[in-house]
């Protein structure tokens, strides 16, 4: 029986061509001149003097490299640790943190929603034991630490911290980042734990701690990358990684930080795509805007307006075919991050689409950063690009379309509001899904993928996890559980649980309960008992 | 099928989902099971939810079914969303909210489409609805599209209707104009920790006092689904509401429009199907349609030439 | 009559990567299909009560965190414990070849890895579903 409520009328319309557009969709023209800049920008010729359109520092990579620092861990701390090693010893000069699912998440290995997941994506942290193990005979007094951890930063922190003064390792002597951007998980990472509010409340507590006990600690890492990873655009990744900066700056603001306190420890963190020079005049625009608005908001200090950023080159446009030539298209955006005046660079290795990086691909990856630093000539002056009719015009026509973004954002009452209504979500999973349309439909061409195909299976070796491993972590943690000081350890959650109720800052609280090896998740948990868990809503 | 219509009578979640899956597909199968199902209706009570989007119908949902499972209640829950009128599929995005309950044995979820259908229910919610009466629910909660304008079907079906807003979205005059007005027999104002919360509850205070012939007094209830305030106040409103419908005969009238809808719907149905399944007024059907597009005919008249030919 | 293939896209585990889900989910309305998407977290019983009561054709498992050969194993031992082997189980994300022989024999149908144009799915949905 025909159902005539179920007649289909599928729509006609044909879309545009992808080829001359940017992948913000911004459409190129065949050559740029001087007629195509408009005379109202800040074009102000000098790095290292505001807005730092072309620079934060005056003489950029010619008297200190930007920070080679690999994303690294997986498996249990021994086995990161070794990594960590072969790393520096190959020539990193800064340290990565990858932690595992469970540890994203503040739970401990041998929590049931863990199973499965130790190590898989990371490693795992589940107390101060561990991070101890992590960083046994690195010297984190001399070298910088980036940890990627979201929802429980400040614990994780916490650990770092008192791993470091269990060494005797003065507080203004260590330096590293802590992602700790809250809202880039609601909108695109996903490993948040609490909601917004009380997520606000634990960053601006890190604000204030690392203002006064460890200054020279970047408290937060304003996050692109993963807005970009999720499908944006490159104009998207600006406009909301930069709104979400401003959102963090207000509200440290009203808590009543004074805006050149903490400003200059805040740090950025964007991606590294395809194309070439929108992404060079991302990193531009990006700046300039920063500078400008916080000129605005007050800041007085140069540093305030200093966007300093780390990138890590697109692993959303690593194939699982043909994985060698992951390694050009890798070279090709560390160039644009370089060309763009990246602070620190990560770069992928060809296996990203695969696996965890093996030795051998995660050192392709170090030489490729290396080749651009010491043979391709391009650190011997600042923004080599600036001037460029095509790269000017790309740079201030995204510093609009990020402004429109602005203005909408503003309408709907502001970021977190923008969040709940699912703004940012739903503009994201649009442009994911426009992308793959323009890829399976070819508008979009991806070399291995939909052009060049070939049907060699990859031949690579694969990084292989020790299959003990997590075995050994239940182990360890049921023994540190057992030995350690069971009181402290009570007196010290409770301490916290009171202290979260209230106004107090956290992270003092924090680091009484991770020196007393309180795990990960008992920490956690009285956190989620005060503060609740966050559910998303339903966008797509 | 009688097979399967013993176990939805037990309360099985294969079964139900299954008879449920052959209404929808109007397999003719299932309309004997739904004979043989229909003597064991009339004991749940359907509640419909419908409101503007954004308003966190779904979770509010989930905190109602919890507290009443804390009640003993089993709860049937039919979560409805629009089908592309493009393509045909849909994208069934209400049960993300309500996962924890997927593992009540007390509670049964079921995603639908709308499939076509108008007022922003599916044609077949009202065998779906007597599906999960025969198989023991206390409740039903009909949780529809979230277009706020065409929804006056849900009253149809519901025998308590609610109503759902939140502070600050200025809605309170567009929810009179939509004719939400006058099947809301409860007021939700959710996400009631926002600001605004009482300059809502005021409007639609105003607006509820202006229709002051109604014997049922519509409730306005503020709920927090974010901080779990209100819902029993939620449930003890519902429970009021039942008793007022009992009590009057109200429920009977109600009924008997649900059932005259729902006759009135399946002879549609029926008679549409009847003409697209016959080859000739399949025919007769594109040459009127051809014609209505060229202007050469209107749709009045090339109904009354189908209807007659059927007629004939 | 009116026949609709009913998906159900679950994000098992802690794996917070959803883009692929999304858009696969997508794609397959697109393509005339009910979808229903869970969201992320989900465990095995939550996975296959789920697909019982939505009376599910197809259960799509999306999983980029590396934990695969636990958590699709899980689901294919539930939905034999369930009665739901005639329910068509698929899987994507970040899985190695070498994996794909092992989950094959637990039960997952066919694995579709980076960069499978999405239409490829549907056709596979298309033409295998059991029902």
């Amino acid at each position: 029986m025909t159902d005539p409520d179920h007649l289909h009328h599928p729509p006609h319309a044909k879309p545009k061509d992808k080829r001359h557009q940017t992948l913000s969709n911004i459409d190129i023209k065949a050559v740029y001149t001087p007629a195509d800049l408009t005379d109202t920008k800040d074009r102000t010729n000098t790095p290292g003097h505001y807005p730092f359109l072309r620079g934060i520092h005056a003489d950029m990579y010619r008297s200190r490299l930007w920070t080679m620092r690999q994303f690294a861990g997986f498996g249990s701390a021994e086995e990161t640790n070794q990594r960590y090693k072969y790393l520096l010893g190959h020539g990193e000069t800064g340290l990565s943190v990858a932690f595992d699912y469970p540890t994203l998440y503040g739970y401990d290995t041998d929590h049931p929603l863990a199973r499965g997941e130790f190590g898989k994506c990371g490693v795992a942290i589940s107390s101060l034991q561990d991070m101890e193990i992590l960083f046994r005979d690195i010297p984190v007094g001399d070298i910088t630490t980036s940890m990627t951890i979201n929802g429980p930063a400040a614990i994780i922190w916490a650990m770092y911290i008192a791993n470091a003064e269990n060494q005797h390792i003065p507080n203004d002597q260590i330096g590293g980042t802590i992602q700790n951007d809250i809202l880039k998980e609601y909108i695109a990472q996903k490993s948040y734990i609490f909601p917004p509010e009380p997520s606000m409340r634990l960053i601006v507590d890190t604000f204030e701690y690392g203002f006064k006990q460890i200054p020279k600690w970047n408290t937060i890492s304003i996050s692109g990358y993963h807005i970009r990873e999720a499908g944006s655009t490159a104009v998207q990744e600006l406009a909301f990684t930069l709104a979400d900066g401003l959102e963090y700056v207000k509200a440290a603001v009203q808590r009543g930080l004074a805006i050149d306190d903490f400003a200059p420890r805040l740090s950025f963190f964007f991606n590294a795509h395809n194309d070439f020079f929108e992404e060079i005049a991302k990193y531009r625009a990006a700046r300039r805007i920063w500078a400008t608005e916080l000129k605005k908001l007050g800041a007085k200090n140069p540093r305030s307006q200093w966007l300093r950023f780390h990138t890590q080159t697109a692993g959303c446009t690593l194939t699982a075919q043909q994985p060698e030539i992951n390694i050009t298209r890798v070279t090709l955006q560390a160039l644009a991050a370089v060309l763009g005046g990246a602070q620190s660079l990560h770069t992928n290795s060809m296996d990203e689409a695969l696996a965890l990086p093996s030795e051998k691909a995660v050192k392709i990856a170090l030489r490729t950063q290396q080749i651009i630093a010491e043979e391709s000539g391009v650190t011997n002056t600042a923004d080599p690009l600036g001037g460029s009719y095509y790269v000017e015009w790309l740079t201030d026509t995204m510093e609009d379309q990020t402004y429109k973004y602005f203005d909408r954002i503003d309408q709907l009452g502001g970021v977190i509001p923008a969040i709940e209504k699912g703004f940012f979500q739903r503009e994201i999973a649009e442009a994911a899904y426009h992308y793959q349309k323009d890829i399976d439909d070819q508008r979009r061409s991806i070399v291995g993928v939909n052009k060049y195909t070939s049907q060699e299976p990859p031949n690579i070796p694969l990084l292989k996890m020790d299959e003990k491993g997590e075995e050994r972590q239940i182990k360890r943690l049921k023994k540190l559980r057992n030995t350690r000081d069971h009181t402290k350890v009570d007196t010290t959650l409770r301490k916290l649980r009171i202290a979260a109720e209230g106004t107090e800052n956290l992270m003092p609280y924090l680091l009484a309960c991770v020196h007393a090896y309180a795990t990960l998740g008992e920490t956690c948990q009285v956190l989620r008992d005060v503060f609740g868990e966050y559910r998303e809503p339903a966008i797509y | 099928m009688t097979d399967l219509t013993t176990k939805v009578l037990t309360g099985d979640p294969h079964a139900i989902a299954r008879l449920i899956t052959h209404v929808e597909n109007q397999d003719p199968q299932a309309i004997t099971a739904m004979k043989t199902l229909y003597p064991h209706t009339g004991r749940a009570h359907v509640v419909g939810v419908t409101g503007v989007m954004g308003s966190g119908k779904s979770s509010l949902l989930y905190e109602l079914a919890q507290s009443y499972r804390k009640l003993g209640k089993k709860i049937g829950i039919i979560a409805i969303d629009p089908t592309s009128p493009f393509s045909g599929g849909a994208l069934l995005g209400d049960r993300i909210r309500m996962t924890e309950l997927s593992t009540d044995p007390g509670v049964f979820i079921r995603s639908m489409g709308t499939r076509g259908a108008l007022g922003g229910l599916t044609n077949a919610v009202y065998d779906v609805v007597d599906i999960l009466d025969a198989a023991g629910m206390d409740l039903i909660i009909i949780e529809t599209v979230g277009v706020g304008q065409d929804e006056v079907e849900i009253v149809k079906v519901a025998d308590t209707t609610i109503v759902v807003t939140v502070p600050g979205l200025g809605d309170a005059v567009q929810t009179i104009k939509a004719g939400l007005m006058e099947i809301a027999d409860i007021f939700v104002v959710n996400k009631a920790d926002r600001p605004g919360i009482e300059q809502t509850i005021a409007e639609l205070q105003s607006l509820v006092d202006l229709d002051g012939d109604r014997d049922w007094k519509t409730p306005i209830v503020p709920t927090s689904a974010k901080e779990h305030k209100g819902i029993d106040s939620l449930i003890d409103n519902i429970k009021q509401h039942t008793t007022f419908i009992h009590q009057t005969h109200l429920y009977e009238d109600r009924r008997r429009i649900r059932y005259e809808a729902e006759l009135f719907e399946l002879i549609r149905k029926r008679v549409i199907s009847y003409v697209l399944d016959d080859e000739k007024l399949k025919n007769q059907v594109e040459t009127c349609l051809q014609k209505i597009c060229g202007r050469e005919q209107d749709p009045y008249t090339a109904a009354d030439e189908i209807l007659n030919a059927l007629l004939k | 009559m009116t026949k609709k293939i009913r998906v159900l896209i679950a994000k098992p585990g802690l794996d917070g990567h959803d883009r692929g889900a999304k858009v696969v989910a997508r794609a397959l309305r697109d393509a005339g299909m009910e979808v229903i998407y869970t969201g992320l977290h989900q465990t095995a019983d939550q996975i296959i009560a789920s697909a019982i009561q939505e009376d599910v054709d197809v259960i799509g498992l999306s999983l980029l965190s590396g934990a695969h050969m636990t958590l699709f194993l899980d689901v294919a031992k539930l939905m034999n414990t369930n009665d739901l082997t005639d329910v068509l189980l698929i899987g994507g994300g970040i899985i190695p070849q070498e994996d794909v022989p092992a989950l094959k024999k637990a039960g997952i149908d066919e694995i579709f890895g980076p960069g499978t144009p999405v239409d490829d799915i549907v056709t596979y949905i298309k033409k295998n579903v059991k029902r």
